[in-house]
């Protein structure tokens, strides 16, 4: 059941049982939240309906295309910045026709599924934290229930894989107009030309930068998914609740990216 | 007896909501419970569809023990019922029509046509049939409780529960909702259980109204012996909603 009983507990007798419960609460919301996102998988099995692939698609016209500005925005200054940055560096020792290579890599690897992950958990991932959230405050989690429509199948599983695949392709695009951005601040301030730029850019990026960077940005569409749904459910106190499950939502995924990312990057690159 | 509690009892933020309650609702009945805020009316109705747990005794409906059923067990009792959100909890993306249809198309094989058919046919029931387009920020409360009256009661069940029906309504839209429900038990046999402090809507509808208090049911009577009840709690209840004991009072067919 995803909608919870209010639950009673006795004061705690001391200092070490305070500590004691909160990191057995601790642990239960992270088997809660890993139990959401394998039932949410598991739930995947029924895309073969219509209305859920409608609302597939509707979730990923949320995700992906309402975030495109701000992507696009994000995405072009973050590799101007990265080029600058190398660029004044290189530019010591006359080596700043490799600024290419250094946006190409930063962007694939790291920076590319880094940003978009943190737009996506800020943009949708908050929005997804606040509609279920007042969804559960104003009972219509538990009228679902009631109903016999599993929340997580008609809520959740739509936006899993609309995230899911939204993710890794905005952050594809983000990585295109990262090198672009950077390919503009060569050309124009740093004296690299065009071709030099993406000759460099190309020659030394591997596909498994492109895959790993694609591998990282699925993994964040999961963690801003299942976080945002389990935050969301797990509302409680009306307006004010609502507000700290989205604040909850946003800091929870951006410290699991972080995390996650860097252990993705030890995986396959130590 | 198609709804039990055995020996419920029920502890919320350290406060004993209920204390070894035993209630009984027989099939086809209107079943009221009333009583002032707070004294455990709609955690009652949340046990009979396991939104809530009791911590001992059990629920049973129609045979079936409620308080341990899960996965399909729970899907299939749960079925059995409609029930009635004090918001009316329709779900704010779907227009009234898609509310009212969502059971349908996602726990039935209808086709659209039927669908179609059978929620225009509950709408003209409360008299939603020309709102069907409308969101429900577009609408008023009644409107929207209707409603959600139409969307628990469009797949016909045996059993429909109603927190607090015809709170936040003006007199006529209550009594309207009143007579829907009461043509239901009337028409169709539907089990009806009524979670109010309304007591002129409880003596309006109710086949027997129950008066909770401290946890335990303190009145159990038909709309005629409730009002000439001596239990002190009822007669208080009874006097703050100006109904006398002494006068005469007659229940007037809906």
């Amino acid at each position: 059941m995803i909608t919870r009983e209010p639950e009673n507990f006795a004061p705690p007798v001391n200092k070490f049982g305070e500590i004691g419960r909160e990191l057995l609460m601790f642990c239960r919301e992270v088997g809660r939240a890993v139990l959401l996102l394998v039932q949410a998988l598991w739930a995947v099995r029924h895309i073969v309906r219509r209305r859920a692939r409608a609302e597939i698609v509707l979730q990923m016209f949320t995700a992906g295309i309402r975030s495109l500005g701000v992507i696009t925005i994000v995405a072009v200054f973050t590799g101007m910045i990265l080029a600058l940055q190398t660029g004044i560096e290189l530019r010591r020792f006359n080596q700043e026709v490799h600024i290419g290579t250094a946006v190409m890599v930063s962007m694939l690897r790291e920076m590319g599924p880094f940003m978009t992950g943190l737009i996506l958990a800020a943009c949708v991932g908050s929005a997804m934290a606040a509609q279920l959230g007042t969804m559960t405050i104003s009972e219509e989690i538990a009228a679902l229930e009631i109903m016999s429509i599993d929340p997580v199948r008609f809520l959740v599983m739509p936006r899993l894989v609309a995230m899911m695949v939204m993710t890794p392709v905005l952050s594809f695009y983000t990585c295109i107009m990262g090198v672009l951005g950077g390919g503009l601040v060569g050309a124009t301030q740093l004296g690299v030309s065009w071709t030099a730029y993406i000759e460099n850019a190309t020659r030394f990026a591997e596909n498994k930068d492109l895959y790993v960077g694609l591998l990282k940005a699925l993994l964040f569409g999961m963690i801003i998914t299942t976080v945002a749904c389990h935050e969301g459910f797990a509302t409680t106190h009306g307006a004010v609740g609502v507000g700290m499950a989205t604040r909850r939502s946003v800091i929870t995924s951006f410290l699991l990216m972080l995390i996650v990312g860097y252990f993705v990057t030890r995986l396959f690159y130590v | 007896m198609i709804i039990e509690f055995q020996n419920v009892s029920k502890v919320l933020g350290g406060k004993v909501v209920l204390d070894r309650l035993d209630l009984g609702i027989e099939k086809g009945e209107t079943f009221v419970i009333v009583g002032p805020s707070g004294v455990g009316k709609s955690v009652t109705l949340k046990h009979m569809v396991r939104l809530l747990t009791p911590d001992r005794g059990r629920v049973m409906v129609g045979g079936a023990c409620v308080s341990e059923a899960r996965g399909a067990a729970l899907a299939r009792i749960r079925s059995r019922f409609g029930y009635l959100f004090q918001g009316g909890a329709l779900l704010a993306w779907l227009n009234v029509f898609e509310n009212v249809a969502l059971p349908l198309r996602e726990k039935t094989e209808m086709t659209e046509d039927q669908i179609r058919q059978r929620v225009f046919e509950t709408l003209r029931l409360v008299g939603l049939e020309n709102d069907a387009e409308k969101y429900p920020s577009d609408i008023s409360g009644g409107m929207r409780k209707r409603a959600g009256l139409a969307r628990a009661i469009v797949h016909n069940p045996e059993i429909v529960l109603y927190d607090e029906p015809t709170s936040g309504l003006d007199p006529v839209t209550s009594r309207t909702i009143d007579a829907l429900i009461d043509n239901l038990r009337r028409s169709l046999g539907v089990t009806s259980v009524v979670v109010t402090h309304d007591l002129h809507s409880a003596l309006a509808i109710g086949t027997r109204i129950a008066m909770l208090h401290g946890g335990r049911i303190v009145e159990l009577a038909t709309p005629e012996d409730f009002v000439k009840s001596t239990v002190p709690e009822v007669a208080a209840f009874l006097e703050s909603q100006y109904i006398s004991r002494r006068g005469p009072w007659e229940r007037k067919e809906q």
